[in-house]
């Protein structure tokens, strides 16, 4: 709008009498150009930035659990959080389901915090799913989908292992293919972290 | 070999244009005309050489080697021929090719015309029409390689390279992907290419503006050049946008043709500013008047053009049309950037040269009508880009992702769109320069007084819904005021020549094609504003899961649900498919197929729906879902669809309207042997 | 205009369930019916596809948010009650069109702002470029006919035959 208003503007000081531009219209125009390609860089950026990168902090979230809970990320500094985005619809988050599990099983007791934050799903479908592969440690829905954007998840699964220093330490798109593979992403953080 | 052949044309092209750009600017700074010839001698040569590189590609495809990266991802052994070639702009490679061959062909052609006049213009066009190609040609050179073969890295990763990376195997899987089941439509053969030929012919009034500005020529004469190549345009922007309308309507199952998604709307923003230019040139043409103006709306025009590209293919934009995310999102980012302050910084720079003779007489003066036109039209763009654009603020303020849907737009633009209509019947009574209420009013009062029997008979009828009754009644005013200017004329020539009535109308618009092919115009907007007040205010749906034999019922309308058959088809698709009969006020008026289909090769589903499609009303059945239990109860949607076919045939006569507007007169031609002279009287 | 329809969807929901016609079983004990659930579905986006509404989303996904939908209507959840929670859930990405509150009311503010700007500017340029027609002038064009609009196409058509 910015560009018609002026040049009508413009236009109007064509009329005889008058002679010279306003030269707020040329900044209006350049400021509107400007701003516009300002937004349209800035969203450019942001869609091809990807999921945050490990050794970025991770912004202090919480998670509210199906069971009510309220889990604060900060709370939890000093320990190794291993946050696994999944939902009921999608196919491969079922692949790593049993495994994950296992995994909590082994590094509960040993420093680390397993929780899964369940992206846009339904509270019925979601409850069915982890009865069916036995998921234990917490779960939660991802509320206004407020944690995968802090995290910038481009999809489900993916997995992100916070360091207890706060900051990330590993991070697994997609699913993973055995208990091995967990195992290993946790015992290389806690060995980075000694 | 084929494949290397290709990249190799693409390369060569790429440098021809780079060098035709190059010498022609130099040959216009330095004084060499031998230079700008040879620029244009390469800018003739592109057109050709992209002829040989998009063969070699449609040849790829159509003969299925899938070891080319492009080929394997939108097409597979499946898919017919007729498909295999269109895929062509089916991804993001090859439409990037498709485009820059449309381009070459366009400004080749445009450069063949007789320079004589405008011999400062050529190399400025060259120039500018030349940057741009070699910027498309780049995104495919350096990014979006169509003839990338598939690799097997050393590492066991598939990727796509011109060259053997190292310790890489060759992969030549035995079939491909296949093209996104949406795109496997008949339409898709015609409504992405006339929408690419509408936004790519932009760039030739484009070009020639700004050679007109960069030469300091203020006369009209870009104008007067670029007028046909601008209803060229702008024709296939139209065409682009109603076909589009028609695929989504067959195709995407939601009983609908227009959804204000932010591509669709990226492809509507260049139509607005386009078409606010088609109106507003005429003043300039006729009066000398709105030089700056229409200079703004043609790079506009084309900025928006190179907007909405940049939005669909970019990935910053989450669309059902965009494409996969790429890399050539920043390359885009940096020439539309450029383009945009260069074109401002240039028009701010000649904006005194281009001084006019602005005057109104009347504010009842077919200019200022068309100032007013032009004041509408440039709403509906500020709306509907403050809509696209909003999203994409609001994400970077409050850092959470909204929506803008349908009823924002809805809401701003129907106003809008009503005081067009008003405008489109009062507009063409008004003369340039003299008009006054009492002229217009004494033009209007015969065609006003048949309108008023309009919203009294849709009263009487039971129509109280104010947006029809406003709606019906400025487009009855419009389609009766139009008519009556046929009339007028017929009987104006039929008085002073003795012609009969046909032979006056056939030589009425063939003496005035742009007047009267614009008249036919607002004839198919009329028909197309009574689809769609139609369908949008008095579309009725409803959804039900019915077992064998069950009924529902829509108004007049009860479908039974006949039966049910699933099967594999030998082109990869599973296909579900109900029989129905539709019966209407008690009898049996037809049986469709409503069905969907699911391709094996993108594991993708396709919901086709079974129409009844009449005149007055179109009875539109979506299979929605089978239950996969019992294997036979299965959900429908049913949607009555009132008017909408008027949508349809308001395009077609649109589309002639055009054709009629933008035909070589013979009247003309003669003119152009004899002398240019007579041109300016012409309306 | 989505108002309407949705007025008239319900309407036709009442008038469906007066008659004797097959419904889902649900419907046969006075639940909501897919009507129902569609009216509230069509004013809501699906979470994870891209600018699809909901009432028309084919996903397994969209399946079950109107089955949530329907689970909602059951508790005896208002129409609002269902899009709040939604917005809780998804965020309001899923709404079509974002509250009128804090920065996103801008998106509303700014058109009409815009367009009234834009008519003063008109307006001041229609003004400014005013002049005062001929008379005497326009007054001989019109001898030959009383209607402007056949004088110009007369004279046009003149100038053509020439």
């Amino acid at each position: 709008m910015e560009i018609i208003d002026n040049s009508t503007a413009e236009n109007n000081e064509e009329s005889p009498g008058k002679t010279s531009r306003p030269k707020w219209g040329v900044v209006l125009v350049w400021l509107f150009v400007l701003g516009l390609l300002a937004v349209l860089g800035i969203g450019l950026v942001r869609s091809q930035r990807g999921s945050i990168k490990v050794g970025d902090r991770v912004p202090d979230l919480v998670l509210t659990t199906f069971e009510g809970d309220e889990i604060d990320f900060a709370d939890l500094h000093g320990q190794i959080i291993v946050v696994n985005f999944w939902a009921s619809w999608c196919k491969p988050c079922e692949q790593e389901a049993v495994e994950l599990e296992q995994a909590y099983q082994l590094y509960k007791d040993q420093g680390v915090v397993f929780l899964g934050v369940d992206y846009v799903d339904t509270e019925t479908e979601a409850r069915g799913y982890l009865a069916k592969f036995g998921v234990t440690y917490p779960n939660g829905p991802d509320l206004g989908t407020r944690i995968s954007q802090a995290f910038r998840t481009l999809g489900v699964p993916e997995t992100y292992i916070i360091g207890p220093d706060g900051r990330l330490a590993a991070v697994k798109i997609g699913p993973y293919l055995s208990l091995d593979e967990i195992v290993n992403q946790i015992e290389t953080v806690m060995a980075e972290q000694k | 070999m084929i494949a290397n052949i290709g990249y190799y044309v693409l390369v060569l092209t790429f440098l021809a244009s780079l060098y035709g750009a190059g010498a022609a600017a130099y040959g216009a700074l330095k004084n060499k005309p031998e230079f700008v010839e040879s620029g244009r001698y390469a800018m003739l040569l592109t057109g050709p050489l992209l002829t040989v590189a998009s063969a070699a590609i449609i040849w790829l495809l159509a003969t299925g080697h899938y070891e080319i990266g492009f080929v394997a991802s939108v097409t597979s052994n499946s898919m017919p021929t007729y498909l295999k070639v269109t895929a062509l702009w089916g991804g993001q490679e090859g439409s990037l090719v498709f485009w820059a061959w449309l381009m070459a062909a366009f400004t080749s052609a445009a450069s063949l015309r007789k320079w004589d006049r405008d011999r400062e213009m050529l190399p400025w066009f060259i120039m500018v029409t030349m940057i741009t190609l070699a910027f498309f040609l780049s995104l495919v050179v350096f990014f979006e390689n169509p003839f990338a073969r598939l690799w097997l890295s050393a590492d066991g990763q598939q990727v796509t390279a011109m060259l053997q990376p190292t310790g890489a195997v060759p992969l030549n899987p035995p079939d491909g992907r296949g093209l996104n089941p949406l795109l496997r439509h008949p339409g898709m053969i015609i409504h992405p290419p006339a929408l690419y030929l509408g936004f790519v012919a932009y760039v030739i009034p484009y070009a020639f503006a700004m050679a007109a500005l960069i030469t300091r020529r203020s006369d009209d004469r870009w104008i007067r050049i670029t007028r046909r190549w601008t209803l060229v345009a702008w024709i296939f922007l139209s065409l682009g946008l109603i076909l589009g309308g028609r695929w989504a309507y067959d195709v995407l199952g939601w009983g609908g043709y227009w959804g204000w998604d932010p591509v669709e709307i990226a492809a509507l923003l260049p139509w607005l500013a386009g078409t606010a230019f088609l109106h507003s040139v005429m003043v300039q043409e006729k009066k000398g008047m709105l030089k700056h103006w229409n200079v703004v709306l043609i790079i506009l025009t084309y900025a928006l053009v190179l907007f909405g590209t940049f939005l669909s293919r970019s990935g910053v934009l989450s669309s059902v049309h965009a494409f996969a995310k790429s890399a050539i999102g920043p390359m885009f980012f940096v020439f539309i950037g450029g383009t945009f302050i260069v074109s401002l910084s240039l028009l701010i720079n000649r904006w005194e040269m281009l001084k006019g003779e602005n005057f109104l007489t009347s504010v009842f003066s077919r200019e200022a009508l068309f100032l007013l036109n032009n004041f509408l039209f440039m709403g509906i763009l500020v709306v509907s880009f403050w809509g696209v654009i909003f999203p994409l603020i609001s994400e970077l303020i409050t850092g959470q992702k909204i929506t803008v849907g349908p009823p924002f737009y809805e809401r701003a633009n129907g106003p809008l769109g009503l005081g067009l209509l008003i405008l489109m019947a009062i507009a063409p009574l008004s003369a340039y320069a003299s008009t006054t209420w009492k002229t217009i009013g004494r033009a209007l009062w015969k065609p006003a007084l048949v309108t008023l029997l309009v919203p009294l008979t849709l009263y009487f009828v039971g129509i109280r819904n104010p947006i029809a009754l406003l709606g019906y009644t400025a487009a009855a005013l419009v389609a009766f005021v139009t008519l009556y200017e046929f009339w007028r004329g017929v009987m104006a020539r039929h008085r002073q020549h003795g012609e009969n009535l046909p032979l006056a109308l056939w030589r009425l618009v063939g003496r005035n094609r742009r007047r009267y092919g614009g008249y036919i115009i607002h004839l198919g907007v009329v028909l197309m504003a009574f689809g769609i007040i139609g369908i949008e205010v008095y579309q009725t749906e409803t959804q039900a899961t019915l077992s064998r034999g069950e009924q529902v019922t829509l108004g007049r309308y009860v479908m039974t649900y006949d039966d049910i058959s699933v099967f594999d088809t030998n082109d990869g698709r599973n296909v579900a498919r109900a029989v129905v009969s539709v019966y209407q006020d008690g009898k049996f008026v037809d049986e469709l197929y409503p069905r969907k289909d699911y391709y094996y090769d993108s594991q993708q589903a396709v919901t086709i729906p079974g129409t009844r499609s009449m005149l007055a009303d179109d009875f539109y059945v979506i299979l929605v879902g089978l239950d996969p239990d019992s294997r036979s109860d299965a959900t429908f949607k049913v949607y009555h669809n009132p008017l909408v076919n008027f949508i349809w045939i308001g395009g077609i006569v649109f589309s002639l309207g055009t054709i009629v507007a933008v035909w070589v007169s013979s009247g003309r031609r003669r003119a152009n042997k004899t002398s240019s002279a007579t041109r300016s009287t012409r309306t | 205009m989505r108002k309407f329809q949705m007025a008239m969807g319900i309407t036709l929901g009442f008038i469906l369930l007066s008659q004797v016609f097959a419904l889902p079983a649900f419907a046969q004990d006075g639940g909501p019916t897919d009507d129902d659930v569609n009216a509230i579905a069509r004013e809501l986006y699906c979470p994870v596809c891209e600018n699809i509404p909901l009432d028309v989303c084919p996903t397994q996904a969209c399946e079950q948010w109107r089955a949530t939908i329907r689970e909602k209507l059951v508790l005896g959840w208002s129409d609002d009650q269902i899009k709040d929670y939604f917005v809780d859930q998804y965020g309001p990405r899923v709404l079509a069109e974002p509250p009128a509150e804090g920065f996103n009311a801008l998106v509303y503010i700014l058109p009409p702002v815009l367009f009234v700007i834009g008519a003063l500017i008109l307006f001041m340029v229609m003004r400014a470029w005013k002049v005062e027609p001929p008379a005497p002038k326009s007054k001989g064009v019109s001898v030959e006919s009383d209607d402007p609009y056949i004088a110009q196409l007369e004279q046009e058509l003149r100038q053509r035959d020439e």
